[in-house]
């Protein structure tokens, strides 16, 4: 896997296209991995362009068509006002995966700069960054997260930000390890006794090559973001009451468990299923980086 | 062993210690003002007289500079004081202590559910070679993980408790409200430990020790009970720590979805009343939690792996 290949030089040029026939191929041949990005593409298009998608209006429903069950007319039937569901769920999705998104990047950036700081200067504030970061560890993340929302206050953008902070540790572990990793090449080494500053040194040689499991840690977080983001919104500290998001949504259905069980059922099913979609995807980079390598 | 215990402890303290400041400096430090958290909750914002105010003000030292309100906090903290709930004015640690009971059933029965359902998935498919039936166990744990508890736990009470009406839908009544919530909770976390699990006796088939055992005629349920599950099970002793986090989290959602009491529920509820010492005094408890597991876990190494000595064990 990791032996050096030395190729001809004329042997360079055709190596593009085929490296994208056999990506392409490496992709077709894994039905599950199609579907979950034909979904996922599905869901963000939904969170794009909702008017396109949804059927009603989210927010204005018939008194008179109350809890229909799903049918052609209401596809996910209708709620205690006489909502639309599925529209409701559409117009959802761009809060939740925004907030999911909006988590992740919080996550990502403040994580890989912890970790890159702590890895890259070393030392004793290296010491005090990673211990801080093993006592967040001590604490589950969503009982962080909800700590945070306490301080902050309830809405969708402090869940993101919350949910956010609980995964900076994470992160900054993972990428720390990485710049250790990386310090100790050739080219580091080499890029130092030639004299390039520190900081060139961190941005061009070091930061390049510690990225790429980070990267992947970000696409693994969008399934765990997306599990805690609407945790929370069924918690009942995200968006306020007539604002459709997907945890509050099923949160609004437990009402009516005996009644209306698709109030429940098909957001929460709208949620497992990008969930699983997103974790496929995560799971296919993380193994095409395994094969890379 | 008694240094290496001592050293352990002292860690421990260092965890608890270090969990107490960082909530103390989350929850102290940014912008939010228990006052007035505490006056909304009751509330008596506009009708209270400045002078009330300010008396409270002084009694909570809210207008003191930071290392003054630390130290008070950290002195009671020692004495194993975390202050008061401000909307049910009862002692935090008391609150605590009438909760934790209940969700400890709740996350027990959880754990062994989750056990007994992750290891066996791992060990059947780490039993079968190929086929069918394993393709479909390993398919399991990745698709368990991606179930929000709240949606498996409302799915299993309307199947359940309303259809069937096999188990009370609420409360704490008896063992048969315990298992819908145990069985919701340790979903997640089975198929956390079937991953590990599977991956780790994947690895361990491969060791020269079973090599061994095949040599000398051991059939294959012995290799897989007897040599291989033995030693395949260290991993998932790193992981129990993470596990039992990840169950006291669970149990935030579970408890709300199946109102039951319980810590979980004294969570949510001083989110939704802003009660910040309840709050810290329950990050301080998961961090507790998270010390005792993992010294547990670290004492029981040896037992498993006689290769592994305590006293070279102790950087973790």
């Amino acid at each position: 896997m990791s032996v050096p290949v030395v190729k001809a030089p004329d042997a360079v040029r055709p190596a593009r296209p085929r490296r994208l026939r056999y990506g392409v191929r490496w992709t077709l041949r894994r039905p599950g991995l199609v579907l979950s990005v034909l979904f996922l593409v599905w869901v963000l298009l939904w969170a794009a362009v909702p008017g396109l998608f949804a059927t009603h209006d989210p927010l204005v429903g018939v008194p008179a068509d109350k809890l229909l069950p799903p049918g052609p007319g209401h596809w996910f039937g209708t709620d205690h006002l006489g909502r639309d569901l599925f529209s409701r769920t559409v117009h959802g999705a761009s809060l939740s995966l925004g907030a999911t998104a909006l988590a992740v990047f919080v996550g990502f950036v403040a994580g890989s700069v912890l970790g890159l700081f702590s890895g890259f200067v070393g030392g004793w504030s290296d010491e005090v960054v990673m211990r801080c970061v093993d006592v967040m560890m001590s604490i589950p993340g969503l009982l962080l997260s909800l700590a945070v929302v306490t301080v902050l206050g309830f809405g969708t953008l402090n869940v993101a930000v919350a949910v956010g902070i609980a995964a900076v540790a994470g992160f900054a572990r993972v990428m720390r390890a990485d710049v250790l990793r990386t310090c100790t090449e050739v080219f580091v080494e080499a890029a130092e006794s030639l004299g390039v500053s520190r900081r060139r040194t961190l941005v061009r040689h070091v930061l390049p090559h510690s990225i790429g499991s980070v990267l992947v840690l970000a696409a693994l977080e969008f399934g765990t973001a997306i599990l805690a983001v609407s945790s929370l919104s069924f918690l009942g500290f995200g968006a306020a009451p007539p604002t459709p998001e997907w945890g509050s949504l099923v949160s609004e259905g437990r009402n009516y468990l005996v009644s209306a069980w698709w109030l429940t059922t098909l957001p929460g099913l709208v949620i497992v299923l990008t969930m699983l979609a997103t974790n496929r995807v995560a799971r296919a980079l993380d193994a095409g980086r395994g094969e890379d390598r | 062993m008694t240094g290496y215990l001592l050293r352990r402890v002292a860690q421990g303290v260092f965890v608890l210690w270090a969990a107490f400041t960082a909530s103390f400096v989350i929850l102290y430090l940014l912008p939010s003002d228990p006052v007035e958290i505490m006056l909304a909750s009751t509330g008596s914002m506009g009708e209270m007289d400045p002078a009330a105010v300010a008396e409270l003000r002084a009694e909570h030292h809210v207008d003191d500079p930071f290392y003054v309100q630390y130290g008070i906090a950290l002195g009671r903290f020692v004495q194993g004081d975390l202050g008061t709930s401000i909307p049910q004015r009862l002692p935090v640690t008391e609150l605590i202590g009438r909760a934790f009971p209940e969700t400890l059933r709740l996350a027990a029965l959880a754990f062994v559910l989750a056990l007994a359902l992750g290891g066996g998935v791992a060990l059947l498919s780490g039993f079968l070679r190929g086929g069918r039936l394993r393709r479909l166990l390993l398919s399991l744990p990745p698709l368990l993980v991606s179930v929000p508890s709240f949606w498996a736990g409302l799915l299993l009470l309307q199947v359940f408790s309303f259809r069937l009406g096999w188990f009370p839908a609420l409360g704490n009544q008896g063992f048969g409200s315990l298992v819908l919530p145990a069985v919701t909770l340790a979903l997640p976390t089975a198929a956390v430990i079937a991953q590990v699990l599977t991956k780790s006796l994947m690895l361990t088939w491969r060791e020269p020790f079973v090599v061994t055992a095949t040599a000398k005629g051991a059939s294959r349920p012995r290799i897989l009970f007897v040599d291989v599950l033995r030693h395949a099970s260290l991993p998932g002793f790193t992981i129990v720590g993470m596990t039992i986090g990840n169950l006291l989290a669970g149990a935030i959602v579970v408890e709300t979805v199946f109102s039951r009491l319980g810590v979980g529920r004294l969570v949510e509820q001083a989110v939704a009343a802003q009660d910040i010492p309840m709050i810290q005094g329950l990050v301080v408890l998961s961090a507790l939690v998270f010390v005792v597991v993992n010294t547990g876990a670290d004492l029981l190494y040896p037992l498993i792996d006689p290769r592994i000595r305590p006293s070279r064990a102790v950087k973790a």
